[in-house]
């Protein structure tokens, strides 16, 4: 009946394999600790572009501040540590909950005044930024100073002596959000948050709950976005309110899959490997000028965000589509 | 008679200091076609708004189907079988025909593979087999009415308020979408429509109710609408029903 969608299914579902399986020996294959490190940073800011993905690529809800959910998940699991000896495992999944929680007061008070577009942005932005404030304040958090976590290498204490250790962790955690956009689009919560992106009034004349539904996408993004806030305090074992909640960490969840491809089930991964990859060159390019990596990492920015607007992803659709049909 | 459908009742809405709907009452019974015409700005589309749920009435009651929509929100009262199509058409531009056919099947068909399987037999239905594949925002006009009236039709409902479905459509489309109407009519769906294309007002509508500065000032027949002079001075200007009559009597 329907050839061409259940094909684009099946491929999906086909590269998702192939991801599995390059993932799973790709460690075996990466032998310096700095390759390894490498990929947990790649995978890790593809699981921070993906939870960005669900609200942004597929709701078209454009955030600001997912540096909200991710330093909240960092600090449950950071401080439930230090301060109550509560396991990292433990905190891992409480940090998922915490990141959701964050998302549903945060998607609570916002599209309830139905707030849209750069409104939305602007406010969740001003959410990062008084959570920033008060992880500032607050004593429990350790303040400016920032939080240690105490070095206790073993798997069940979350902590890895060989970093690979780390890389399936992350890895694994990448495999579900790939999962969770597979799901996105073979789903009926799916199609109702793509209808909400493409016209919210036309959804809720077709019997779409879109406060409930947009609800429902900001909470599932920031557990996502807490989990990778869990693993990041895991892995450095030092937090602060600027590394937690500041907007450098708001602003790669969202370039990740800007320049990957949004609302794409791989453009989060495509983006994170580019990025970094662009990133990396431009550090050796530049060696020793201070700065002037940043500076090309931004030329090089600006050039795909130009010539590729629908991201990397977005390249193979490209050359489906005619011209004419684009175009209109 | 029995209960009416849809059962509007002294309905007010103001903008400001615009009176759009002024007590305006209508009621559309289970199998009719029923016609909501007048001339622009009369307020027929902010009256499609306030019974769908989009716009809250000033004052006035509105009963669909023994239930009370008055406040009720767009997918509720979609969910107990009204719908409205836009006149501004408005596809979900990035999705495929059949994907925007399928978020209407999804009210009732929680499953994916169901949604899209109906999708795919309202879009045939409607004469978008060869579409059922292409992005939204390549259609023409007339495909984009008809994805706007497939849509709402995957929704399954009672009653379609269908918004200027002809409006743009050459004379063969618009037959083409007339047969259609009385089909889906025939197969339960009761119809309520704002058109301009009076041909086909003419030979769809059983009754017609007519709607001029936000109030009510004709309802009848088809036949009874056109000889009313009341109807014929708010679209030709006042006093012209008087003149034409005085034309064919000299004609005569």
């Amino acid at each position: 009946m329907m050839p061409s969608l259940r094909l684009s299914g099946q491929r999906a579902l086909w590269a998702m394999a192939g991801v599995a399986i390059i993932g799973v020996v790709l460690p075996l294959l990466l032998r310096s600790d700095f390759w390894l490190n490498f990929a947990i940073m790649v995978l890790f800011f593809t699981v921070l572009g993906q939870a960005w993905n669900i609200l942004g690529g597929y709701g078209g809800q454009f955030s600001f501040g997912h540096a909200a959910f991710f330093g909240t998940g960092a600090y449950v699991t950071a401080v439930l540590q230090v301060k109550f000896g509560i396991n990292p495992w433990l905190g891992f999944v409480l940090a998922g909950i915490g990141g959701g929680l964050v998302g549903a007061a945060i998607g609570f008070l916002s599209f309830r005044y139905g707030l849209r577009g750069s409104y939305f942005a602007l406010v969740t932005l001003a959410f990062a930024e008084v959570l920033r404030i008060l992880a500032n304040a607050a004593a429990f958090t350790g303040g400016g100073v920032g939080t240690l976590i105490p070095l206790k290498q073993t798997a069940a204490n979350f902590q890895f002596v060989d970093k690979t250790g780390f890389y399936f962790v992350i890895f694994a955690l990448m495999l579900i959000g790939l999962l969770l956009a597979y799901w996105l689009e073979n789903s009926r919560f799916g199609a109702r948050l793509m209808a909400i992106r493409e016209n919210e009034d036309a959804a809720r004349a077709l019997g779409v709950n879109a406060f409930a539904i947009k609800l429902g996408a900001i909470s599932l993004s920031g557990a996502l976005a807490g989990l990778a806030g869990a693993f990041y305090a895991q892995y450095f074992l030092y937090l602060d309110p600027r590394l937690a909640y500041g907007p450098g960490i708001s602003v790669e969840a969202l370039l990740v899959p800007i320049i990957g491809g949004m609302g794409t089930i791989f453009g989060p991964l495509l983006g994170a490997t580019v990025l970094h990859v662009v990133g990396e060159i431009a550090r050796k390019v530049m060696g020793d000028a201070v700065g002037l990596n940043l500076a090309l990492y931004g030329m090089v920015l600006v050039a795909m965000v130009l010539f590729l607007p629908n991201g990397i992803a977005g390249l193979a659709r490209r050359q489906r589509l005619k011209p004419k049909e684009e175009r209109l | 008679m029995s209960e009416p459908l849809l059962d509007v009742r002294h309905v007010d809405k103001s903008f400001g200091g615009l009176r759009a709907i002024a007590d305006v009452s209508l009621s559309v019974h289970q199998g009719e076609i029923v016609a909501l015409i007048g001339p622009n700005g009369a307020g027929k589309t902010t009256l499609f708004a306030t019974v769908a749920g989009f716009l809250k009435p000033d004052a006035g009651a509105i009963g669909f189907f023994g239930h009370d929509i008055l406040g009720s929100t767009p997918d509720r009262i979609c969910a107990l079988g009204l719908v409205r199509t836009f006149q501004i058409v408005q596809p979900f531009a990035g999705l495929t025909v059949r994907q925007n056919i399928a978020v209407g099947a999804h009210l009732r068909h929680a499953g994916r593979r169901e949604a899209l399987e109906l999708a795919d037999s309202v879009g045939r239905r409607l004469g978008m087999a060869a579409l059922l594949d292409r992005p939204a925002i390549g259609l023409t006009v007339a495909a984009r009415k008809r994805l706007e009236l497939a849509r709402a039709l995957a929704t399954e409902p009672r009653l379609l308020l269908l918004d200027e479905v002809m409006a743009g459509l050459n004379p063969t489309e618009i037959d083409e979408i007339v047969a259609m109407i009385r089909a889906i009519r025939d197969e339960g769906v009761t119809v309520l429509l704002i058109e301009h294309v009076m041909q086909a007002v003419m030979s769809l509508a059983e009754r017609i109710y007519v709607l001029n500065n936000g109030a009510l000032i004709a309802e009848g027949t088809p036949a009874a609408i056109a000889a009313n002079s009341a109807v014929v001075d708010a679209y030709l200007g006042h006093g012209a029903a008087g003149k034409l009559q005085a034309k064919q009597v000299r004609h005569a």
